[in-house]
């Protein structure tokens, strides 16, 4: 039992002040007062910044750090409770004692809550009286911390030896017989003023510290004796060669007297036998007050020793000063590739197995992007930058990993493997992608088939991996059903493992509905691609897996329930009521435009310049899961940075994209003779071709006599009328070129480069369509050719005309993408090629129908009954089975 | 502080001198010994909260609806004080010199889960009392030796110096103000209900523990008198520190300006693996040194399977080194345990203090 009376501090680490200290470094920096540089930090808000000012205060040898948020435009309050709360977290700072510096009480009080340790106040004086003094050291000793003592009372700060002595006497007895407060925890301060400010009354205040720190530490020899040394040179401000000097010699003398404790720059001591000896001989008879013209002879020399000009470094690279682990947890949170392999090799080096630099300070940075991503405080674009890093650190440390495993067989483990495919007939795959960085980024082992895969390759796959879950993605309508194909086949096959729905057409209500009732095992919509991790978490955990899905279970039958008692809220009306009130125009006295350039017209390499001003970004930001309307979304509150960051990115890569010909956009349009036919168009044989019967869908919801049940044939004039009318059709690609670009970003580990350019590539099509329409409107239909519109007004739709495509809403059923692509011969003309869903290859790619009539608006069919099912089965010459399944999304009943 | 009187006197005296005598026992686990009764929500209930609210309180303004109280095991003392004073009994049926109150969450923050905040006082009281009476019927058999009550401030569920929030290790979901006034509440409730001392015990963030002993202060102050007050921390896992970070030797200097009866760790860790440290606080300790360790680290199935001879065969080697004043048991540990480890240390002189650090207690 050691039983001494040493002051006994505390961080995270003890701090026992026995006398073979000899000197408490207190480290200063972090003190408003007293660091312009500290002060800017906190003032603007840098927290992150300014913590790392304490980092360098403790690595430079600071045994305390004093924290001082005295000034006046800052809430010093709280600035100390946030500064002492972050300090707290980071082992490498808290591990010291803190002392809360401020002139406030109600800031030290502040600053006291946050402590878990055993620090210092400091400070406290009987400036405003003993009972306040004493009332404050009662506090202080409840909050269990030690207190700094000015030599202040209420006549004034003391200067001359005799006061300090005098002061600090009196505060001592009052403590010890008062309060009993321990005498260990009392540490003085006797007040260090500037010397050598040429007023004669100063050039003794370093001898009048030094000699009331020599009797203090006689009288009172458990307490201590501490200062703010820098003080002492605050005439030599600018000169920081003599300020050190001064500190130097200065602290040589106080501390052979006792001072043992000071408030220092840790980092920034000069030792007193490398103090150049005239300077050191100049100082000292101004710190020891030796001649009367020590100030002048100091003066004299003191330019010789001043600093040159432009030493200063710019540090903003000062993450990069810290240990390797953390600076791959920043590189990993802040997306930095820069220094990846270089970090990688250093903890490769350092690590006993090359894995345990994956399972170690890769994860744990990983960790903290998921929970970051998580808790809404990390965006997708920032979340699959930070992946781009981790697979870049993955793919330096793979040799090295399987060259371990041909040695040992180890091959690591991960949180499960996930099979991920964009299900047959579909093409899209950006959110799939976005989902599997995500999943990879939570240390999931992700299997992407890629797109169009058929069901049976997805199991095959998934047994080959021993996946731990299925995931499906799908854009399109048809995908739907092939999912709920997908999900028969793993219950046939016995599969066991969840099953994951996603996508955009996807949605919680079709799968309670259509897939999970064919599956047995855990099946789970999910929304988006922040939802994924947690799901996929939630199913591969034995702990969480029961009660996650018997509420998803739970759910899902109250779906169901709902759906199967839907009392018919919107009733719909019989097909032949809906036709009666179809939209009518005076089609007698109707002058249907007829087109300039009828027939086919093929682009074949259009100007993306030209289409880059037609861009919509507002639905770009959404395949990146950042809400808001551009151009506000950029300065928007929440996204504001990511979003303009994401933007910026996407700019340079559009420029890229333009000036390197990444891509081809292709397109072609037509034009066709055509007339109503009850809800079908025809289009009849002309020069050759055969003709085509366009079919379409009506709406037949119940509505007021004056609002027509749309179907888009009525926007064509029906044969009998007075002129010839006209459909056109379109198809357009931006995406003719951009494998390779996308092959080379993924061999390059680089998932948010490749993402970033589908993105753009969408966007670019999209342009392409809105550009076409915007041509054909103006030249080639040309019946609105003095129409000016901005982007914006574009966007808003503010033009005669429709242009809807196949499978959206106005005519959702998709094979009707076969006529529109024969009669453009939009393979042949463009490239872009159907799938057996009748999704379109590239992606990039917006087809649909043009409708010229001044009264043709978009609409969607919604619901609609067996009836029009059967009598547009008969039209297509399908099977009602077949209409069924091609038309899923709109059925009103649930076919047998 | 110290210049405080003790409010009871006499009780100290007692409690000082048997410290000097001998190592005292502390009672061991209460969740243990509850689990064998098995009780369902229904039990836990009772009659007064037979509905999942306070049949005794009109509080329908800030519950929103029943609430299942299976789990909360302070309420025990309220619905079920039967069992309560069985669980006391059992330990002073085997020995024990200490026995711990059922009060391990009774704060208003550990009780809000169950939107009971209104009972903290009370449990803390009730609490106090149940252990008081089953403390006295037992001195009133043998006067010869005294059973002392110690009044448990528990952990809370939240931690003052750890962020809840990854992003912002500067967030914090509790302040130290509202665990004061918490604090303040339980104490006060523990001494009304007649403990001998207080414990603020399982202490995984010193900076709660701090917020403990600075409630405690204010509430002596304001009533005049004081009582002894126990520390007893919790080493998390084999790094050797406190779930806020702390070593056990910067633990106790961050709480000895109490001038603690007793400092000690306990929970978490078996014996063996807290022996290390038990043994930093040994050597630096102006106060006694306690130890309540759990029986031995949790099996897969979270059960723990010391087993009494095996418990206290370490324990003992602690009495035989002169580590200990006050032992006891935590987790899994039961009445087998306690009698076992009393009997292991019965042969071993208690750990010598100054005079000086006699005086400071």
């Amino acid at each position: 039992m050691n039983t001494t009376r040493y002051t006994r501090l505390s961080g995270l680490e003890p701090l026992v002040i026995t006398p073979d200290l000899l000197f408490v470094n207190v480290g200063e920096r972090t003190n408003v007062t007293g660091s312009a540089q500290f002060k800017k930090l906190i003032k603007e808000d840098r927290y992150e910044e300014a913590v790392d000012v304490a980092r360098q205060q403790v690595a430079n040898g600071a045994q305390i750090i004093d924290v001082n948020m005295d000034e006046g435009l800052i809430d010093s309050e709280a600035a100390m409770t946030r500064f002492l709360n972050l300090i707290a977290a980071e082992p490498d700072i808290a591990r010291v004692p803190v002392m809360v510096d401020s002139s406030k009480w109600t800031v030290i009080e502040a600053g006291l809550r946050c402590l878990q340790g055993k620090g210092v106040v400091n400070s406290i004086s009987m400036k405003e009286g003993e009972e306040l003094f004493l009332e404050h050291a009662r506090k202080v000793l409840e909050y269990g911390a030690a207190v700094v003592v000015m030599a202040f009372d209420e006549q004034g700060q003391a200067d001359t030896c005799a006061r300090k002595v005098e002061i600090c006497s009196r505060a001592y007895q009052l403590l010890t017989e008062e309060l009993d407060f321990p005498p260990e925890d009392i540490i003085f301060d006797p007040n260090i003023f500037a010397i050598a400010t040429g007023i004669e009354e100063h050039n003794n205040y370093a001898v009048d510290f030094i000699e009331a720190t020599c009797e203090l530490k006689k009288r009172f020899p458990l307490s201590h004796i501490s200062g703010g040394v820098s003080n002492v040179s605050f005439s030599f401000r600018g000169n920081n060669t003599v300020r050190e000097a001064i500190h130097s010699v200065f602290l040589y003398h106080a501390i052979k007297a006792g001072m043992d404790m000071g408030i220092v720059n840790a980092g920034a001591l000069m030792i007193y036998d490398e103090v150049p000896a005239e300077l050191r001989e100049r100082v000292e008879d101004v710190v020891l007050n030796r001649r009367a013209d020590a100030t002048e002879r100091l003066l004299e020399v003191a330019d010789n020793y001043k600093a040159k000009k432009g030493e200063a470094v710019v540090e903003n690279l000062a993450w990069r000063e810290k240990p390797v682990h953390e600076r791959m947890a920043h590189a990993l949170v802040h997306g930095i590739d820069q220094f990846v392999e270089e970090d990688t090799e250093e903890a490769r080096q350092l690590a006993k197995r090359p894995l345990e630099v994956i399972e170690g300070p890769l994860m744990a940075g990983m960790n903290i992007v998921g929970d970051l991503f998580g808790a809404g405080k990390m965006f997708l674009p920032q979340v699959v930058k930070s992946a781009r890093v981790m697979k870049k650190a993955v793919a330096y440390l793979l040799p090295y990993i399987e060259e371990e495993k041909l040695r040992t067989g180890d091959v690591g483990k991960n949180n499960g493997t996930i099979v991920m495919a964009t299900v047959k007939g579909d093409v899209h795959d950006i959110g799939k992608n976005i989902v599997g960085v995500v999943l990879r980024c939570n240390n999931f082992e992700v299997i992407d088939l890629g797109v169009m895969v058929p069901a049976q390759k997805i199991l095959e796959s998934a047994r080959e991996h021993k996946a731990d879950i299925i995931g499906l993605s799908g854009l399109i309508t048809p995908s739907l059903e092939e999912m709920s194909h997908v999900a028969r086949e793993m219950q046939r096959q016995d599969f066991q493992i969840p099953l994951l729905i996603g996508g955009a057409t996807t949605s919680r209500a079709h799968t309670a509905l259509k897939i999970e009732p064919h599956y047995k095992s855990p099946t789970v919509w999910v929304k988006d691609a922040s939802r994924a991790v947690g799901v996929a978490q939630s199913l591969v955990s034995k702990e969480l897996v029961d009660q996650f899905m018997s509420k998803i279970r739970a759910e899902y039958a109250d779906i169901r329930e709902r759906h199967k008692n839907r009392s018919t809220t919107k009733t719909l009306v019989p097909l032949e009521h809906a036709r009666n009130q179809r939209f009518r125009d005076d089609w007698a006295n109707y002058q249907p435009p007829q087109p300039n350039q009828p027939g086919i017209t093929v682009f074949d390499s259009y100007d993306l310049a030209e289409l880059r001003q037609y861009i919509d970004w507002t639905p770009f930001f959404q395949a990146w899961e950042l809400a808001g309307r551009y151009p506000a979304i950029l300065q928007d509150e929440v996204v504001g940075a990511q979003a303009t960051d994401l933007f910026a990115d996407a700019q340079a890569m559009l420029d890229k994209i333009i000036a390197e010909r990444w891509l081809t956009a292709r397109g072609v349009i037509g034009f066709w003779p055509a007339h109503n036919a009850g809800d079908d168009i025809v289009l009849p044989a002309q020069d050759g071709r055969q003709a085509y019967t366009l079919h379409h869908l009506r709406q037949q919801a119940e509505k007021p006599a004056e609002r027509p049940d749309f179907c888009l044939s009525d926007f064509v004039a029906p044969k009998n009328a007075g002129q010839q009318d006209w459909v056109g059709g379109f198809a357009v690609t931006a995406g003719i070129g951009i494998e390779p670009h996308v092959a080379r970003f993924e061999a390059d580990h680089d998932d948010y480069s490749a993402i970033l350019l589908k993105a753009l590539a969408d966007r670019l099509a999209e342009a392409f369509a809105e550009r076409m329409h915007e041509r054909v409107r103006r030249e080639f239909w040309g019946y609105q050719p003095d129409e000016a519109l901005n982007n914006e007004a574009l966007i808003d739709e503010q033009y005669h005309g429709i242009r809807p495509a196949p499978g959206y809403p106005a005519c959702p059923d998709h094979t009707e993408k076969t006529a529109l692509f024969e009669l453009l011969d939009v393979t042949g003309n463009t490239g872009i090629q159907l799938t057996d869903g009748f999704a379109m290859y590239p992606a990039a790619a917006v087809s649909g129908w043009y409708f010229s009539h001044p009264g043709s608006q978009y609409f969607v069919v919604g619901r609609i009954t067996r009836e029009q099912v059967d009598d547009y089965a008969k039209r297509k010459g399908w099977t009602r089975e077949e209409t069924e399944r091609w038309l899923a999304p709109n059925l009103d009943y649930d076919p047998e | 502080m110290s210049a405080l009187p003790w409010l009871h006197p006499e009780r100290v005296a007692l409690l000082e001198a048997a410290l000097r005598e001998r190592i005292l026992i502390i009672d061991g686990g209460m969740g243990t010994m509850l689990q064998g009764h098995r009780l369902d929500e229904e039990g836990f209930r009772g009659e007064r909260f037979v509905d999942g609210r306070d049949s005794a309180h009109d509080h329908h303004h800030d519950h929103p609806g029943s609430c299942d109280l299976k789990g909360n095991n302070d309420l025990l003392t309220l619905t079920q004080p039967d069992i309560i004073r069985g669980v006391h009994e059992a330990y002073l049926e085997v020995g024990a010199d200490l026995i711990e109150t059922n009060t391990f969450n009774s704060t208003r923050i550990s009780q809000a889960d169950y939107h009971l905040e209104h009972v903290a006082y009370e449990l803390n009281r009730e609490g106090a009392k149940l252990a008081r009476e089953a403390c006295d019927n037992y001195e009133a058999k043998n006067p010869a030796k005294p059973r002392f009550v110690i009044g448990i401030l528990g952990p809370t569920s939240r931690t003052a110096s750890l962020s809840p929030d990854v992003n912002d290790p500067g967030f914090r979901n509790v302040t130290f103000e509202e665990l004061v006034d918490n604090y303040t509440e339980s104490a006060g409730g523990l001494i009304d209900g007649g403990a001998d001392l207080i414990m603020v015990e399982t202490i995984f963030d010193t900076l709660n523990a701090k917020a403990a002993l600075f409630a405690l202060s204010e509430l002596f102050r304001a009533r005049g008198s004081r009582l002894p007050v126990m520390i007893s921390g919790t080493i998390t896992d084999r790094s050797g520190r406190t779930l806020s970070g702390q070593t056990a030797e910067a633990f106790y200097y961050s709480v000895k300006h109490i001038r603690p009866l007793s400092v000690g760790l306990n929970c978490a860790l078996g014996a063996a693996d807290l022996r290390p440290h038990v043994q930093t606080l040994a050597n630096v300790a102006d106060c006694h040194v306690s130890t309540h360790p759990n029986a031995g680290l949790p099996n897969a199935f979270g059960e723990y399977d010391e087993t009494p001879a095996q418990m206290a065969a370490v324990i003992g080697g602690f009495a035989r080194d002169g580590l200990l004043n006050m032992v006891g048991g935590c987790c899994g540990t039961t009445p087998a345990h306690i009698k076992a480890i009393a009997e292991a240390v019965s042969q071993y002189a208690p750990r010598a203090l100054s005079t000086e650090q006699q005086e400071a207690a």
